[in-house]
């Protein structure tokens, strides 16, 4: 979430405290991070440290119990891994789905958040069932769409059959140019109530009378919103489209459980999977989970280098 | 009102919008309840159903999706007793960790303060695929495979950054004028903490508490990595997902076993809505 942002500057000490009191907070501070360090070093640090160490040795799951740390380090994982078609293919759909998906998702986040802002009638139990898609288990949503789009019981092909006259029910998960489709679908629908959440968060905050301003002055509805209202969600759209990015680009649930990665959904993270547990080859499994997340670092880097600086201290 | 033909137009789209969204969103929900009390054969024979009548309605999918598997049934019990356990296992161990931490980085200045939040970033900027090759091996070596301990350590990572992060914008809010009170009254740092700071911070912490729980509860892939060889020990994320690959099992019991694995989620949600959509975009109206 928005723990990406750094931290605030500590505030300054209340004047008359003495030096004492300070190396007490000192002290006390460390001591109360402590566990929280401790556990994400053990449990995140070194194994991404190890990860790489892994991606440099040409092991398997069996011979990784008794290998050295160091032994036999080689490219050759590297090598396999980027001269392997199915690599830049499973890449390229990462890339189709994490930008779709993000793109859909903050959209009709954005629409979502515009329709609702004005008060109606019913419209607090309308905004919490917008929410349900996002803290819904994800295993129980991918299977009802699975059993909604199936070709041979799915509610959809039934009505697409009676209603809209298809010939041929559509294989929404086995087919390739619908698979992709769907799952850009379900992470849009199960995505817009994040950015929904947060843009009804900030319009809650954009000044009425600036509003109200622009219409005394004559300026029509698109106008106001183009004028006024989208330059104050513009921040926030940009950080929620580079939230969504990273965490689609490294999404493996979603995908796994509708289409397994067949019919051309395979996205690097399940690919990693497979590797890991299919064929049990742990280097080449290290050495493209290591790529992706050069890759994310690179784009992550650009962005802050050439969007962040001008001025935003977040 | 002088309604230009724009506004009237928008006017009318804004309705347009909410029904296609209401309808979009609730749907899949209204669906899979149906199904879960719709014997098979019903199904099959009208697909194209969005009503059953009552007769035809049973709540022998859900007599079957929990009975153990040696009755029968497809064991979905002792799933959720799985589930339940690593869940309030890492809401407890989370939130104990969580809230020294935040308090430390809330208030005390200490050295490497603004250095903890390039760490928690880490957690977040890695793929987990890139976690689960590592700590498959390590918990190999370590005999934490198969253990719903392992999987409970790697759910409190994942969750106390952001946790810390909720829970930090909370203490800040609280004036620090009033444990300055305590403090002048003798209480010790640790004291002035659980006496002042936590009774008075403790919606803010159910509502972190509600989020990490929403986390556990919904979360497959470390599952499904470290537990998929010991069904007795599946969490009913991953056991859905293994039965629903196979074709054995009658898909409106697995319909069932959805609302079980949903419900929980939905009555924690229906009962803290407010407080825990506050507490996740606090912070985000500086934008």
């Amino acid at each position: 979430m928005s723990t990406t942002r750094t931290l605030p500057a500590p505030p300054a000490a209340p004047a008359g405290r003495g030096r004492g009191q300070s190396g007490r907070d000192n002290r006390d501070g460390l001591v109360m991070v402590l566990p929280t360090v401790v556990i994400v070093v053990a449990v995140v640090v070194v194994p991404v440290l190890w990860n790489v160490v892994l991606a440099f040795q040409d092991l398997t799951l069996l011979e990784v119990r008794d290998a050295g740390l160091f032994d036999a380090l080689s490219l050759d994982n590297f090598a396999d891994v980027l001269t392997g078609a199915g690599f830049w293919q499973s890449l390229w759909n990462t890339v189709v789905y994490s930008v779709f998906s993000t793109a859909g998702s903050v959209l009709v986040g954005l629409l979502a958040a515009l329709s609702l802002r004005r008060p109606f009638p019913g419209r607090g139990v309308v905004r919490a069932l917008m929410l349900l898609p996002y803290v819904a288990p994800v295993v129980a949503v991918a299977f009802t769409w699975e059993t909604m789009l199936n070709p041979q019981y799915g509610i959809v092909n039934a009505w697409g059959a009676s209603v809209l006259g298809w010939d041929q029910p559509v294989d929404f998960l086995g087919r390739a140019p619908y698979a992709m489709a769907t799952v850009i679908a379900f992470e849009v629908w199960r995505y817009f109530p994040f950015a929904f959440l947060f843009l009804t968060a900030r319009l809650l905050t954009v000044p009425r009378e600036m509003e109200e301003a622009a219409t005394v002055d004559g300026a029509s509805l698109l106008q106001r919103f183009r004028h006024v209202v989208l330059p104050q969600l513009l921040p926030v759209v940009a950080l929620l489209c580079v939230l969504r990015l990273i965490m689609t680009f490294n999404k493996f649930d979603d995908v796994y459980l509708l289409t397994g990665g067949g019919a051309g959904t395979e996205v690097a993270a399940v690919r990693v999977y497979d590797t890991l547990t299919g064929r049990f080859d742990v280097g080449a499994a290290a050495a493209q989970a290591l790529v992706l997340s050069a890759i994310l670092a690179v784009a992550l880097f650009l962005y802050v280098r050439f969007f962040v600086k001008k001025g935003d201290p977040s | 009102m002088h309604g230009t033909r724009e506004e009237r137009v928008f006017g009318a789209l804004r309705w347009v919008v909410i029904v296609v969204l209401v309808l979009v969103t609730a749907f899949p929900f209204y669906y899979m309840l149906l199904l879960s009390f719709v014997p098979i054969e019903q199904l099959l024979l009208a697909p194209s159903k969005v009503w059953f009548g009552l007769r035809t309605l049973t709540v022998e999918t859900y007599s079957t999706v929990l009975a153990s598997p040696d009755d029968g049934g497809q064991g979905f019990a002792v799933f959720l007793r799985n589930s339940a356990l690593v869940a309030v296992a890492t809401v407890a161990l989370t939130i104990l960790i969580a809230i020294p931490g935040a308090y430390a980085v809330a208030r005390l200045p200490f050295v490497g303060r603004d250095h903890v939040g390039t760490l928690f970033l880490a957690v977040y900027l890695f793929p987990t695929v890139v976690l689960a090759v590592p700590l498959f091996i390590a918990f190999a070596r370590l005999g934490l495979q198969s253990s719903l301990a392992g999987l409970m350590l790697v759910y409190v990572v994942q969750t106390v950054p952001v946790s810390i992060h909720m829970l930090r914008t909370y203490f800040q809010t609280i004036p620090e004028s009033v444990e300055e009170a305590a403090a002048i009254d003798g209480a010790g740092r640790f004291a002035v903490l659980r006496r002042v700071v936590l009774p008075l911070a403790m919606p803010s912490i159910l509502s972190t508490a509600l989020y990490v729980f929403m986390i556990a509860w919904n979360e497959f892939l470390f599952a499904l990595l470290f537990l998929s060889a010991q069904p007795d020990r599946w969490t009913v994320s991953l056991g859905l997902a293994q039965l629903s690959n196979g074709i054995e099992v009658p898909k409106t019991v697995l319909m069932a076993g959805s609302v079980i694995l949903t419900v929980p989620i939905v009555l924690l949600y229906g009962i803290a809505e407010r407080a825990l959509t506050e507490g996740l975009t606090s912070g985000a109206e500086k934008g």
